[in-house]
């Protein structure tokens, strides 16, 4: 039963991976990651992350995914989208991965059957949501108010690089660069 | 009756291909932001597998500081690619050259 779920949730998350770099409509490949969050939330559900799989759909596949597809058709990009013209390059990079990827895929299986490492963790408690509750605002609390410092940051830079007109009266009489707009 | 670990990884290593193959061959900068999404997604496979199955909730905590920032990241990124399209009027990656010496 575990292995059924986790193959079609395996299998839905490979294809649509797939389908996010081959689709040529940058609409069509952000539907597809959206598929791919959800499949994603699936596998979590399956090894009792259950937060983790609700965070999932809200943040990814409510929040960044419409942020994408809000860009996308603000932009209006539908056109030219050829693969990059130095796929060499990139095929010289990819390939000795894959071959590294097989490899260890060839010699790895069999080791990891073993027993895990007695960790002292106290048994897994049934909530949660609770357990990642208590864990965050105790062992990761600094990195927690590290992470609210990083949200805030980058909402102002969001702020500053895309409004058009911040500074553009008081940099009116410097120089301009000559490929600016 | 439990799925073993190296499965989890071998379909992260799947997804993490694939999104550094995206990077390196699509011309879009939108594609190539959502291939960054998928690595950050292999990543997050990887930790709540790994938390499943060593029984420690820290793998959990580290994909919610992933989520972060790559909700951070979504955001600078578009913003930057909303100046780049202002500026060029395209968002084709190799229209981009101002730093190229």
């Amino acid at each position: 039963m575990a292995y059924m779920f986790f193959g079609y949730f395996a299998g839905i998350i490979a294809i649509t991976a797939i389908l996010v770099v081959a689709l040529r409509n940058p609409v069509y490949s952000a539907l597809s990651l959206l598929v791919m969050f959800f499949h994603v939330a699936g596998l979590y559900i399956t090894l009792h992350a259950e937060f983790l799989a609700a965070v999932q759909v809200i943040i990814y596949g409510g929040a960044i995914l419409v942020l994408y597809l809000f860009v996308v058709m603000l932009l209006n990009v539908n056109r030219d989208d050829r693969y990059h013209s130095q796929w060499r390059v990139a095929a010289f990079v990819c390939i000795p991965l894959s071959i590294e990827f097989l490899v260890l895929l060839s010699g790895g299986i069999g080791s990891a059957h073993r027993a895990p490492a007695s960790l002292s963790v106290e048994p897994y408690i049934s909530n949660n949501t609770l357990a990642i509750g208590k864990m965050l605002f105790s062992t990761y609390l600094f990195p927690f108010e590290v992470a609210s410092l990083i949200l805030l940051v980058a909402m102002i830079g969001a702020i500053v690089l895309a409004k058009r007109d911040i500074g553009e009266n008081n940099a009116k009489h410097m120089t301009r660069a000559p490929g600016a707009r | 009756m439990m799925v073993p670990v190296s499965y989890y990884l071998i379909l992260s290593a799947i997804v993490f291909l694939t999104g550094v193959v995206g990077v390196l061959i699509r011309r879009n900068i939108i594609a190539i932001l959502l291939s960054i999404e998928l690595m950050l997604n292999a990543t997050n496979i990887n930790f709540v597998a790994f938390s499943d199955r060593l029984q420690d909730l820290g793998g959990q905590v580290f994909v919610f500081f992933t989520l972060t920032v790559a909700a951070a990241e979504v955001a600078v990124g578009l913003a930057i690619i909303i100046a780049l399209h202002r500026s060029k009027s395209t968002i084709n990656i190799e229209e981009f050259n101002l730093l190229k010496w």
